[in-house]
């Protein structure tokens, strides 16, 4: 294993170029754009047998790689933000329609007023498009993420897409150390694509997407609810393969810190590596309390959140986006939901914090377990939800 | 030094504080350590105030937030200094770099640095003569090696060699090492 220094663009664009797809759909948007470049490098010194398809916008990405999917292609494109939204309809059709499509996302505030810095936003939105969603911290992980994305979606128990996210700027241009596979390794991992319906096979006719009324839409919908049921158990024997030829494990969510802590604070993405940090200062302190960090955000790992969260006594929820008017932010409403039945009294309470690229710190995190301190003496949440290091 | 440095880099846009943020972050794996680096990516414009951002560790570097509390401070551009509180989150035992053409002991007067380490150079002038143009980045990393042992001299020299190798002809390599060199050298700082 090669360890190299690279930005998180630079690592997934070489993700990218290990895969080696047969089809990948480019559309620029900030802070993704370098992806693609990079991609785009290892394309024009011929080291990648891609068809690589140059769209006029991330609608027709969409498509592209929709239409190469069914036809029987491992197909990748990637987004941000208003790109993501951009090839919204043809998202949810991707899944719909069971294509294995694997969509690295550089999260970004989806405007306005115009951002192009990183919150959550984006992908929050498309949590309920059918897409597999799989955050990541740092680098390292996105690198590890979307390797395995490919094994997830192309699972013929899932045939779902993936996406897998990562911070903008925040990771997609920072210079981080990252361990790389070989080429081979990558390719011996992901393995020869299998080929399920595929739209060229001639002598097999099938139909992707056809009119589908209140007769059978229904049924199609159910199955894909019956497919995403299957994934974690997919997700885990990937990731276990994955560990066997890298050491590096990767559970649905990671417990850092005593598991036994009363106080734990959720959160997803790079906010999570600062975090523990925070979390090995208290330690030394003699403070217990631990990190929950989600990585497989879509499906929900629910058993896996109330194993880990049950019988604490104060519980703070970090979400990089708002649901204006709800209750709280998206991670906040799973975690609620989840929790519904499992602990006694109200002890969550949510942080929305770093919209549009708002740096978090190590001491505001810190200043979040300060409040779960009084939550877990007092049995009373203050503020429900707090919009930290927002000037009122 | 402790086991994690963390450097911010005053410039004004265009004056390469990001390419050498990030240079140095993926220099020191060379010599096993774990670097992170990033700029603020606020509006990019030509001389716009910016900083850039490098961490060191020997061990991988989970933070990821700007710097609040550095311990090495380097101002690629003097005229940062009216506008910019360069020293803002530093202690006594911070190290501060900066490229003028005043002397140290002006420039301690100026910006009243206290007990704070000093370092001053004219890296401008020395990336003209060796170069032909006032990017004082790297030369700012030969004064950085001078001031601190967060890098050897030999392995930014290579490095730089190695990563030059790709983009610029010899001259330009030659140019940036002699600019090293000779910033190593005439650093006045204490």
């Amino acid at each position: 294993m090669e360890r190299v220094s690279l930005t998180g663009n630079d690592a997934v664009g070489t993700a990218m170029a290990q895969i080696n797809p047969d089809v990948v759909a480019a559309f620029p948007i900030t802070p993704q754009t370098e992806l693609m470049h990079k991609f785009a490098e290892f394309y024009a010194d011929g080291k990648v047998n891609t068809e690589l398809i140059l769209v006029e916008s991330e609608h027709s990405a969409m498509s592209a790689v929709v239409g190469s999917a069914a036809a029987g292609a491992r197909s990748m494109t990637a987004t941000s933000a208003n790109g993501f939204a951009l090839m919204w309809e043809i998202v949810y059709i991707a899944a719909s329609l069971r294509l294995p499509i694997v969509m690295p996302v550089v999260n970004r505030a989806l405007s306005g007023p115009i951002n192009i810095h990183c919150d959550h936003s984006d992908t929050m939105g498309g949590r309920d498009s059918g897409w597999v969603q799989l955050f990541s911290e740092n680098t390292q992980e996105v690198y590890d993420n979307v390797i395995m994305a490919v094994k997830i979606a192309e699972h013929k128990d899932i045939l779902l897409p993936v996406m897998a996210t990562f911070d903008g700027f925040i990771i997609s241009h920072t210079q981080e150390v990252v361990e790389l596979l070989s080429d081979e390794e990558v390719q011996k991992f992901i393995g020869k694509k299998e080929m399920y319906y595929p739209l060229l096979d001639v002598k097999n006719p099938v139909t992707y997407g056809p009119l589908d009324l209140q007769d059978y839409y229904f049924e199609h919908k159910r199955q894909q609810v019956e497919a995403m049921l299957k994934v974690p158990a997919v997700v885990d024997e990937v990731a276990k393969d994955y560990a066997k030829l890298t050491g590096r494990k990767y559970d649905f969510i990671e417990i850092y810190g005593p598991e036994d802590a009363e106080i734990s604070l959720v959160a997803l993405g790079s906010t999570a590596g600062t975090a523990k940090d925070v979390v090995d200062k208290l330690n030394d302190e003699g403070k217990k309390v631990n990190l929950v960090k989600i990585r497989m955000f879509r499906p929900w790992p629910h058993e896996t959140i109330v194993n880990a969260l049950k019988g604490k006594k104060a519980i703070g929820i970090m979400d990089r986006s708002d649901s204006f008017g709800a209750l709280g932010g998206p991670v906040f409403m799973e975690i609620r939901s989840s929790l519904m039945g499992e602990i006694k009294e109200d002890i969550t309470a949510n942080y929305i914090y770093g919209l549009g690229g708002r740096d978090i710190s190590a001491p505001e995190i810190e200043s979040v377990y300060n409040d779960l301190f009084e939550i877990a003496e007092t049995g009373k949440v203050k503020n429900r939800k707090t919009y930290l290091g927002v000037r009122e | 030094m402790a086991n994690l440095t963390e450097i911010r880099w005053h410039a004004r846009g265009g004056q390469g504080a990001k390419t050498a943020a990030t240079m140095l972050a993926e220099i020191v794996l060379n010599e096993g350590k774990y670097g992170q680096g990033f700029p603020d990516y606020g509006p990019e414009r030509m001389g716009a105030p910016m900083r850039g951002f490098t961490r060191i560790s020997d061990k991988p570097i989970r933070t990821h937030s700007a710097i609040y509390k550095p311990d090495i401070v380097i101002v690629l551009d003097p005229t940062l200094l009216d506008v910019v509180d360069v020293l803002e989150g530093t202690t006594d035992d911070a190290v501060v770099l900066i490229n003028t053409h005043l002397s140290r002991d002006e420039m301690k007067k100026k910006l009243n640095t206290g007990g704070r380490k000093l370092g001053v150079l004219d890296a401008t002038k020395i990336s003209l003569d060796a170069i032909g143009r006032p990017i004082p980045n790297t030369p700012m990393l030969g004064a950085l090696v001078k001031a601190t042992n967060v890098i050897k001299l030999d392995t930014l020299r290579d490095d730089v060699r190695k990563k030059f190798a790709k983009k610029f002809p010899e001259r330009v390599i030659q140019g940036n090492l002699d600019a090293i060199e000779k910033a190593y050298e005439e650093v006045d700082v204490s």
